[in-house]
C-alpha cells in the first residue's frame, strides 16, 4: 500500500487556524491589546480575578486553547510553505522548526491551562 | 566532457516582480504576526498560572506604549488577513452551486468578510456583557 501523505492534518490544523484568525483576530488584538491596556472598556480590564474566572471555565479554557494553538499551526504551516517559495529547502530542518515550535507552543498552552485548574 | 554554461534565469526577489505576487507575499507575511500574537498570549496564559503578580507583570507589558502601538500594527495585520483570506476563499473551497449556478467568487469573499464583521462585532458585545 501507497504510503500516505500527512498533509491533510496539516492543511486542516492551518486552514481551522486561518478561518479562526479571520473571523475573530482582529477583535481578539483589539480587546487584549488596545482596549483593555488603555481602559477603553473599564469593565474589561483584564484584570488577573477576571481572566482567572474566564481560564477556569470549560468554554473560555477550549476557547483560549484554541486560538492559541491553531492559530499558531496556521502561522506554522503558512511560514514553511512560504520559506519553499523564498528558496529555503530546509527539509526536515524546517519543517521541525515550523511544525515543532506549534507543537510545543500547544504542549505549553495546555500545561498552562490545566494548571490554572477547574 | 566540457560543463556547459546554460543561462539559468534568476530567481532571486522574484517576488518583488508582479504586484500579484507581491500581495502574495503580504498575504503569506501576515502568518509571522498571526503567530506573534498566539505567543503573547501564550506568555499571558503561563503568567496567569504562576499567580497573580507574574499576570500583573505581564498586563503591565502589554499596556505600555509600545506595546499598545504595536497592537495597533496588529490589528491592521489582522485585517489584512481577513481580507485577503476570504479573497482566496473562493479558490481554496470547493464550488457551491446555489440553484443550480455556481456561487460567484466575489459573493464568496463577500459572505466572507460579512461573517467576520458580524462575529467581531459578536464578539465584543459578549466581552462587554460578560465582563
Amino acid at each position: 500500500m501507497r504510503k500516505r501523505s500527512n498533509q491533510p492534518v496539516f492543511w486542516l490544523l492551518f486552514g481551522a487556524g486561518g478561518m479562526l484568525s479571520a473571523l475573530l483576530g482582529a477583535a481578539l488584538v483589539f480587546v487584549t491589546g488596545i482596549a483593555a491596556p488603555l481602559g477603553l472598556e473599564p469593565r474589561a480590564a483584564m484584570g488577573y480575578a477576571d481572566v482567572l474566572a474566564f481560564s477556569r471555565n470549560w468554554a473560555g479554557k477550549a476557547f483560549l486553547f484554541a486560538v492559541i494553538s491553531l492559530f499558531l499551526w496556521h502561522g506554522a504551516h503558512r511560514i514553511y510553505h512560504t520559506l519553499h517559495d523564498l528558496g529555503v529547502r530546509g527539509g526536515l530542518v524546517a519543517k521541525l522548526a515550523c511544525y515543532g515550535t506549534a507543537f510545543l507552543g500547544s504542549v505549553f498552552a495546555a500545561e498552562a491551562l490545566l494548571k490554572i485548574g477547574f | 566532457m566540457a560543463f556547459r554554461r546554460t543561462y539559468v534565469r534568476p530567481m532571486d526577489g522574484w517576488w518583488r516582480r508582479d504586484p500579484f505576487f507581491l500581495r502574495y507575499m503580504a498575504r503569506e507575511a501576515t502568518s509571522i504576526f498571526v503567530v506573534v500574537y498566539a505567543m503573547i498570549l501564550l506568555a499571558g496564559v503561563i503568567r496567569l498560572s504562576q499567580g497573580e503578580a507574574a499576570f500583573g507583570e505581564w498586563l503591565e507589558g502589554v499596556s505600555s506604549p509600545w506595546s499598545v502601538a504595536f497592537h495597533a500594527f496588529l490589528l491592521a495585520v489582522f485585517a489584512y488577513h481577513t481580507w485577503s483570506w476570504f479573497r482566496i476563499m473562493p479558490k481554496t473551497m470547493p464550488p457551491v452551486a446555489v440553484g443550480g449556478r455556481r456561487l460567484a467568487g466575489s459573493t464568496i469573499t463577500a459572505l466572507g468578510i460579512a461573517a467576520a464583521a458580524v462575529a467581531s462585532v459578536a464578539f465584543y458585545l459578549m466581552v462587554r456583557v460578560l465582563a
